[in-house]
């Protein structure tokens, strides 16, 4: 559609404008503000310069808790986005079961983060939870809280339980906007159900495919609350991801210097990676356009 | 495998459910996402006793003891209170900045709008986790700290965004003409927007509304970091089960599926409306 150019159009922004800077602009000046000082306490603060993030950057901690996020977002990434895609093709498209199956499996997306995280908890554990308990009795050794491995398949399977589903949806949204008529074509043209995925569902799901990735990336890359109600960052550091890292840093022991760092190098990593995708995305929507 | 699939999908909108291989893959899927929650409902429904002494696929002796100490118990119902009151008021909140904004930025093209769009976008991107100990100085210089007010404001750094985004996208789906039909008519924008404008659009308010109450109830960090007693969400009041005689188990677990049932009413009431939202590629 095309706009009008509209100075005026800035007051209808204000509002939000307002708004955000109340709740994301001085909060994150405060983190700028530390970033750059120290201090002794009673609230005495002295220029520090950029120190804290030269003692960031050459902190083994943090490129380790950086490792393992990008592995965990790495991981997550690569079987939902698959098996996201895979599930909207099987859904049924219409009717009575096509609402049902909605309705289940949006269900997994509105529990708490929290309580994601104790239904793991519980389902998980030897004694009392069905999948712990099942895969003791078939001797399969599973201890989340003492085995590496364990602790990281719990989290990831979590989190495709929790969000394979967000993929599925968007995918599904992108499959029902194409018209019968390229099926119709595809028939005549007697495609396989390889070609006419690849050639027709794939290209015309692109684009909720890359919201899809941005979103799971993004939040991914945030996750907190969930992998550290199961297994509080361990066995060890084995599951503390970069967000358990900071929060451990910053609330735990308030070194507010060095989380304050942390945190800014941290949101610029998201940014960027961000800006690529939401770069590619508009250059998308523009070829459709 | 995926020869099968195709004809089976392209049959099946016809003829409902019949045994194909759709319909497995479907139901192997929703099996994997129903366990974990029927176990959970399960441990609701049994004592304590029967939790950690027995392994039992089902409740042999059903109880709704644990479901009676939580509704019964006003530091406990209280959280779920305290937690609707906040989501309500910031799904209130974003929608009424974002409906003007997004009104803008589908309609007119001004001095830095695109970057504007994508910096706004950037407060969705926003770790948590990064603004949790600002907000709580924040929040507590100005005197907000634990009240709803504050949890409901700072879950607007990733719900306005959000509401911007998905409301823009609707927007942008309704013709100009009826906008300049209506000024020609005499309407003022005040009265177009919310007597013309807002009921075209009324759909594309119920996926904001949705998506901004969903995101803001399953938030914990902050709105665990921003209170104390008086606006505590309950999912924060869930970890009182540690007790000194080890994990309440059955409380934890009912606690648990009673937060999941306000999410389960949203759904089945924005049920036809969540596919269009998604259809427009929005969330």
């Amino acid at each position: 559609m095309e706009k009008t150019v509209n100075q005026r159009a800035w007051f209808l922004i204000l509002p939000v404008l307002i708004l955000v800077a109340f709740s994301a602009v001085i909060p994150l000046m405060t983190v700028v503000n530390y970033s750059v000082q120290d201090t002794f306490g009673n609230n005495q603060f002295f220029w520090a310069g950029l120190e804290w993030f030269a003692e960031m950057l050459s902190s083994e901690r943090m490129w380790d808790a950086l490792g393992r996020q990008i592995m965990f977002s790495a991981i997550i990434l690569a079987i939902e986005i698959p098996l996201g895609i895979f599930v909207a093709l099987n859904m049924p498209k219409s009717g009575f079961w096509s609402s049902f199956c909605l309705v289940l499996m949006s269900l997994p997306l509105l529990i708490p983060w929290n309580v994601v995280g104790t239904i793991w908890q519980i389902f998980g554990r030897v004694d009392i939870g069905l999948l712990g308990f099942v895969l003791d009795k078939l001797n399969i050794p599973y201890n989340y809280t003492q085995d590496i491995v364990s602790a990281w398949i719990t989290i990831v399977v979590m989190d495709v339980w929790h969000w394979t589903s967000l993929v599925a949806l968007l995918a599904f949204a992108g499959l029902k906007s194409i018209p019968d008529a390229y099926y119709q074509a595809a028939k005549i043209d007697q495609a396989s159900r390889w070609k006419v995925f690849r050639f027709i569902e794939l290209p015309k799901m692109m684009g909720v495919l890359m919201i899809a990735i941005l979103l799971r990336f993004m939040d991914s890359f945030m996750i907190y609350t969930e992998p550290f109600v199961v297994t509080g960052g361990g066995p060890g550091n084995a599951t503390t991801l970069l967000s358990i890292d900071l929060v451990k840093m910053a609330l735990g022991q308030f070194d507010l210097g060095p989380a304050a760092a942390f945190s800014i190098m941290y949101y610029l990593v998201i940014l960027l990676i961000s800006w690529v995708f939401y770069t590619v995305m508009t250059n998308l929507d523009k070829q459709d356009g | 495998m995926t020869d099968m699939t195709a004809t089976a999908s392209v049959k099946r909108s016809r003829s409902l459910p019949k045994i194909n291989s759709s319909a497995i893959v479907m139901t192997l899927y929703l099996l994997f996402l129903l366990l974990p929650l029927y176990w959970l409902l399960n441990m609701s429904l049994k004592t304590n006793t029967e939790i950690l002494n027995q392994f039992t696929l089902w409740p042999r002796n059903l109880t709704f003891d644990n479901y009676l100490t939580i509704l019964t118990d006003p530091a406990w119902y209280m959280g779920y209170v305290n937690s609707l009151i906040y989501v309500v008021m910031n799904t209130v909140i974003s929608l009424t900045v974002a409906l003007p904004a997004a009104y803008a930025f589908s309609r007119y093209s001004f001095m830095g709008d695109k970057h504007l769009f994508f910096w706004l976008l950037t407060n969705r991107m926003a770790p948590p986790a990064v603004f949790a100990l600002p907000f709580f100085q924040f929040y507590s210089s100005v005197g907000l700290f634990d009240t709803h007010f504050a949890v409901a404001l700072a879950h607007c750094l990733f719900n306005v965004p959000l509401a911007v985004w998905i409301l823009e996208g609707f927007m942008r789906g309704v013709p100009k003409e009826i906008d300049e039909t209506a000024y020609i008519d005499g309407y003022g924008f005040g009265k177009f927007f919310v007597k013309i404008f807002m009921p075209l659009i009324a759909s594309g308010i119920g996926v904001a509304a949705f998506f901004c109450f969903m995101f803001s109830w399953v938030e914990l960090l902050l709105s665990r970091t921003l209170t104390t007693t008086a606006a505590k969400p309950i999912a924060a009041i869930m970890t009182r089960t540690q007790g000194a005689a080890g994990i309440d188990w059955g409380v934890l677990a009912a606690a648990g599926v009673l937060t999941v049932v306000p999410g389960a009413l949203v759904i089945y009431f924005v049920r036809n409306y969540i596919a269009k939202g998604f259809a427009l590629g929005r969330v």
